[in-house]
């Protein structure tokens, strides 16, 4: 599905990725943990083509294509999809208008007809019934007025309707109540099947109870610096990182 | 400020007037000209205003006084048809329509039937004796606030938009004042005097709305006085839609009494040169006043805000809020003053001013003004300038959704807050269509 090759990354001059390495296929789900300022959200970022990071060496290659020059929006049109660690309110756009624009938009670049009104609006009907989601929520403007909950509920929304490839999702976990964190967790499991894939970024363990990762990586200082699988991150929730940290300077020393 | 082959323009509209009064016949004697020969002396002793005066040192106005204008009466009368006028208004809604062409009423193109009981839905041209004594109070005097243009305005007005509401008069319907302007053969003044008295208990929904009938250089020169009695309650959209190469001076007096309420919309898409001014007297207790303020420019075009609220009495709020999008070499400006004086204790007044830049070259002069005599009051004013949310703008795009129209969703994201209180849905639709429109078409 993906993958990424000695990629390194700026952020305002500053090198945050540091050669990462991953290879993402059909059907798994990987988790990508690690301390604060590692560079993970960089790393999510950087693979939905965020203009202000910079990369300056290694590959991104994404069902066969190149991403590193391509524009975000053909990323997305391509099957990317990065769930927002927070996510942007736009006033005066409802969800509808929104999601409309963007599964047309999608439509249309792989030569699919567009998705007509009663299409679109069972579609979102079956959608926000998996999570929870009142109908009024969606009439209203993307994102305003919603609890830090509802964001992250959205977000998964997005996810369900737009239904892409690959699924980044960038701290989706945190500042959900264990309720909340349930009905994610949920969403994204009915999500994912063999033809797909999902990286977690995830800071703690808590929703790889729910989610249950095929692969568990450690990124620190723009590296990963150890992979496993789940066990890793059940390791990681009781020792914590120093010892690994330790590890890895050892190694590099 | 001429150079010197022409004439001094002041003496040009001096000489335009005597041969406009010397066309009028029986009307020289009329009550309606009394006023406009006193406002005729006043300017002759009037200067134009020039970089050097506080209010004007951010527009010059130059290119207008270095254009002879002919004024709309001395020229040659053009009818368009009703097809051609109906492009022009806001559809989807039913309103009573009054329609100018350069500052002259035009009753065939017009509808209001259905007025009811006194109220006076109707032009200053056509009013009768009797109409003229009410309102008569409300439309003598040179004012204080009024500038060189705003004095060549009531000299050369014979015709404006005038509206009465009755004690206790709701009208049914907005009322929807089309101005058009422009003529093929000559550049023409249009002076509009716009007059809106709303009585005890009155409501209305007004609209006006300027619009380019050929897309040529001329000068749209209005005054527009409002006044509400206890507890009317007004809301008025102002939408400037000029042709871009024209001109465009507006200044509207608005004098409120006890808790009414009115809400001022002022949205300006088109004009080359543009300044509006409004000038808001809160006379009484418990008054309600909204400014909002929405302008869009591009290319050249310099749109210049004057905002003054006088809280002259306790107890009264006011809310102000201007937005604006300046994109390619545009010039914005927002000058915001309010004054709240020594009695008017329990003050509430609300600033804020944001403006957003599409391209290096666009730029935004913000000055807000607190003046605050009383102590027990809550002020507070705010302005920001600022680009595009890069933020937001990566998350649309990273819904598959393309460069330009994330850019448009942007815009009217940032547009919200002037649009959302709009109160007439089938406008609001039809003025976001036109932001998005609006600088979409630029290419921006």
């Amino acid at each position: 599905m993906i993958t990424i090759k000695n990629l390194h990354a700026k952020v305002e001059g500053k090198e945050i990725l540091k050669g990462v390495n991953l290879q993402v296929n059909a059907g798994e789900i990987h988790a990508i943990m690690g301390p604060n300022g590692s560079g993970k959200s960089t790393l999510a970022n950087v693979l939905a083509g965020h203009e202000g990071y910079e990369v300056t060496a290694g590959e991104v290659i994404f069902e066969g294509k190149d991403l590193i020059d391509m524009p975000p929006e053909d990323r997305a049109r391509e099957g990317l999809f990065l769930a927002f660690q927070y996510p942007v309110e736009i006033p005066g756009i409802t969800n509808t208008v929104f999601l409309q624009t963007a599964i047309n938009e999608i439509r249309k670049y792989r030569g699919l007809p567009e998705l007509g009104a009663k299409e679109f609006l069972d579609l979102m009907r079956e959608k926000s019934k998996i999570l929870n989601i009142d109908s009024s929520l969606i009439s209203r403007s993307v994102n305003v007025g919603f609890s830090g909950g509802e964001k992250k509920k959205n977000e998964i929304f997005q996810l369900l309707m737009i239904d892409p490839k690959l699924a980044i999702l960038d701290e989706t976990d945190s500042g959900l109540d264990i309720d909340a964190l349930k009905i994610v967790a949920k969403g994204i499991n009915v999500f994912h099947n063999d033809k797909n894939a999902v990286i977690v970024v995830t800071h703690y363990q808590r929703l790889l109870d729910y989610i249950v990762p095929d692969f568990v990586h450690v990124l620190y200082d723009g590296k990963i610096i150890k992979s496993g699988d789940k066990n890793l991150a059940l390791q990681l929730e009781k020792e914590g990182y120093d010892q690994l940290i330790k590890e890895a300077a050892e190694i590099e020393a | 400020m001429a150079n010197s082959n022409k004439p001094n323009i002041k003496d040009k509209y001096i000489k335009d007037f005597e041969l406009f009064e010397s066309k009028l016949n029986g009307q020289s004697k009329s009550y309606l000209h009394s006023l406009r020969k006193t406002a005729i002396e006043k300017f002759k002793s009037a200067e134009f205003p020039t970089l050097k005066d506080e209010e004007w040192r951010y527009t010059n106005v130059k290119p207008i006084l270095q254009s002879e204008f002919i004024p709309a009466a001395n020229a040659g009368e053009i009818t368009p048809s009703a097809g051609e006028a109906e492009k022009h208004l806001y559809t989807g809604f039913d309103y009573y329509k009054l329609v100018f062409v350069n500052g002259i009423f035009q009753p065939a193109l017009s509808d209001i039937d259905g007025i009811t009981g006194n109220a006076i839905v109707s032009n200053l041209g056509s009013l009768k004796e009797p109409e003229l004594q009410k309102l008569k109070t409300h439309m003598e005097s040179i004012g204080d606030s009024d500038n060189a243009f705003n004095i060549l305005n009531k000299a050369f007005s014979v015709d404006g938009a005038v509206i009465f509401l009755p004690d206790n008069f709701i009208l049914d319907k907005p009322v929807q004042i089309l101005y058009l302007t422009g003529n093929e053969k000559s550049e023409i003044l249009s002076s509009p005097r716009n007059l809106i008295v709303a009585g005890k208990n009155s409501q209305a929904k007004i609209i006006i709305n300027y619009q380019p009938l050929f897309d040529v250089k001329y000068f749209t020169n209005v005054v527009t006085d409002v006044f509400t009695d206890e507890n009317a309650i007004i809301d008025f959209y102002k939408i400037q839609n000029e042709s871009e190469k024209a001109f465009h001076i507006d200044k509207i007096d608005i004098t409120q009494k006890g808790k009414s309420v009115v809400s001022n919309f002022s949205l300006s898409f088109g004009g080359a040169l543009v300044r509006n001014d409004i000038n808001v007297l809160l006379d009484d207790e418990y008054i309600e006043n909204h400014l909002y303020g929405l302008y869009l420019a591009t290319g050249t075009q310099h749109v210049d805000n004057h905002t003054f609220i006088d809280h002259a009495k306790p107890n009264c709020e006011s809310n102000e809020l201007y937005k604006g999008i300046l994109d390619e070499k545009a010039r914005g400006i927002f000058s915001g003053k309010i004054l709240v004086r020594k009695d008017a204790q329990k003050t509430n007044a609300f600033q804020s001013n944001k403006s957003v830049l599409l391209s290096d070259s666009a730029t935004v002069d913000a000055k807000p003004q607190l003046e605050i005599y009383a102590d027990d009051v809550k002020c507070s004013h705010g302005a920001t300038v600022g680009q595009l949310d890069m933020t937001a703008y990566f998350y649309i795009l990273s819904r598959g959704i393309p460069a330009d129209l994330a850019k448009s969703m942007l815009i009217r994201a940032f547009a919200n807050d002037v649009i959302e209180p709009i109160k007439i849905a089938a406008l609001k639709e039809q003025l976001n269509h036109q932001i998005l429109q609006h600088l979409h078409s630029k290419d921006f």
